[in-house]
């Protein structure tokens, strides 16, 4: 039964983009469609490949802003969740600003940090920063928020202080909810990165897809999407892999019961 | 008084109320050392808030918990307390999670866990140390939550209703096991349960509550001698008292 669900969970999928990527290749490919509007799919690979020392470049670049900014927002979102989890009249006080942080349009913030920052990687990062904080933070103070409050008096029953019930019960059980967040973050996050490019930079993907597309190289563009995207789900993996790695009771399947 | 020894636990005229709704309206006890008394009261009449307030969690409205004579009044970490559910930490191994308060007491992450090993053959759990409690039975859990309590304070120990989520057999076969091993312990226990045999089984004295908010209707001591084993279930003093109990409540 289990290995009859993987299958379809993946053959499925799989069949359904192939057969769209073959529409979209004899649509593109029988000339009724102009290919700077809509390259065909083996045009855009054959981009891809020909352009692979610029494209790799700017690649690395928008990497390195991604990661940059992730990591300060993770290592930010844990101190803002712990702060806000053990101080109830600051968790009153950030809510509402946390939520406004979220409802700015990214797309107008980016020219101002432009002038504001200047076309270097700065203004790129904080863009990843603000993209990145919010689902982290809300997820982990959830998490905090949610601790089984029995776990809690136990815990105090036998003295712990608020040092340990954090390090023993409140991030552990907070991990689950954690890494979720960090996951919606991480999808994000180098898009993020791209937008800052995208309004104003010297290098990087989104610099490099705004000059392609000005030369209406649609290929180039679309080539760089599709390393955007498997970028992403490269990223979400790892994360994944992480996950697994740190917290092995999540995968203890009842299969694995053990009776007296 | 003076040249008498002090109960290890006394709780003088309890009351509590939660808001509107009045839990305790008056309960005393006194548990003697080495003694194992049980505390049998209907669903909801405030028992586990009765352990709440003597481990120290919750404060009584009025009345006093006194711990070997020393007033105990909302101040936690001297009797262990074992809560009704196992509270066993999914994130930790077994060894992990019964060592927890060895480690709260300041020990190393080593010598706790080197510590905790030597009682696992004693509470039936030797070869799980490195399972996650979703791997154990309901009873295996329960045990390790026990060993959890002892190892915290093993002279002074609160149990609410530690078995009242087995199924009959494996309740059975642990009544027997915690009787067998408390001849080693040297354990003074307070015991919250539902069942009335289990209680008469376990217990030198029974204090049976009434409906919220909770009195204490009356309390008696078991005289049933020990050794006690299968056959105590169907004795005849096990059943006089059994009757008087049922008649009462
Ligand atoms: N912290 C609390 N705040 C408000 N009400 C509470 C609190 N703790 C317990 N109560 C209420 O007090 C009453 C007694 O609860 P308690 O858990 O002590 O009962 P119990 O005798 O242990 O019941 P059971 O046998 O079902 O475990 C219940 O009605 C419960 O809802
Ligand atoms: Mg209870």
């Amino acid at each position: 039964m289990k290995k009859i669900k993987k299958i379809s969970n993946i053959i499925l999928p799989v069949f359904f983009i192939v057969i769209l990527i073959a529409i979209w290749e004899s649509v593109s490919g029988s000339g009724l469609v102009q290919p700077f509007i809509l390259p065909a799919p083996t045009l855009i690979l054959y981009s891809l490949i020909m352009n692979f020392k610029a494209i790799g470049g700017n690649t690395l670049i928008t990497l390195f802003e991604t990661a940059a900014g992730f990591l300060i927002s993770v290592i930010i979102s844990i101190i803002a969740a712990l702060v806000m989890d053990s101080i109830a009249i600051v968790k009153k006080i950030l809510n509402p600003l946390l939520i406004a942080t979220q409802t700015i349009p990214i797309i107008i913030l980016a020219p101002l940090f432009i002038i504001w920052f200047g076309y270097g990687y700065l203004p790129k990062i904080i863009i990843v920063i603000l993209i990145c904080f919010f689902p982290i933070t809300v997820s982990l103070l959830q998490g905090f928020a949610t601790v089984d409050k029995e776990l809690l008096n136990l815990l105090k029953s036998m003295g712990a202080n608020r040092t340990q019930i954090y390090k023993i019960v409140k991030f552990p059980s907070a991990m689950p909810g954690f890494f979720s967040g960090i996951k919606i973050a991480a999808t994000y996050s180098i898009m993020g990165a791209t937008i800052g490019e995208w309004v104003g930079g010297k290098n990087g993907l989104g610099v490099y897809m705004i000059r392609a597309k000005q030369s209406f190289s649609t290929d180039k563009v679309f080539a760089a999407i599709i390393v955007i995207t498997v970028l992403s789900i490269f990223f979400l993996k790892i994360i994944e892999l992480i996950e697994k790695k740190y917290m092995p009771w999540i995968q203890i399947s009842k299969e694995e019961y053990y009776e007296e | 008084m003076k040249d008498k020894i002090k109960p290890v636990i006394e709780v003088t005229n309890i009351k509590k109320s939660f808001g509107d709704l009045h839990t305790i309206k008056d309960v005393s006890l006194i548990l003697e050392k080495n003694q194992f008394v049980s505390i049998v009261g209907p669903s909801g009449c405030g028992k586990s808030t009765l352990f709440d307030i003597i481990s120290g969690l919750e404060k009584p409205d009025i009345g006093k918990v006194l711990i070997e004579g020393e007033i105990y009044n909302g101040k936690t970490g001297r009797v262990s307390y074992m809560h009704q559910k196992d509270l066993l930490l999914p994130w930790n191994t077994i060894i992990n999670n019964v060592s927890i308060p060895l480690m709260l007491k300041g020990l190393k992450k080593r010598e706790s866990q080197i510590k905790a090993r030597k009682y696992f053959p004693l509470f039936g759990l030797e070869g799980f140390e490195n399972h996650f409690p979703a791997q154990l039975s309901g009873g295996m859990r329960q045990r390790a939550a026990l060993l959890r309590t002892y190892l915290f304070a093993n002279d002074i120990m609160l149990l609410d209703e530690p078995f009242g989520s087995l199924d009959a057999i494996n309740k059975r076969k642990m009544q027997l096991w915690l009787l067998g091993i408390l001849k080693d312990l040297k354990s003074s226990i307070l015991f919250i349960t539902h069942d009335i045999d289990e209680a008469i089984f376990l217990s030198d004295k029974i204090y049976l509550l009434s409906e919220r908010p909770a009195v204490v209707k009356t309390s008696f001591n078991v005289d049933i001698g020990r050794p006690r084993s299968n056959r105590t279930f169907t004795s005849v003093e096990f059943n006089k008292i059994k009757r008087k109990i049922l008649t009462l409540l």
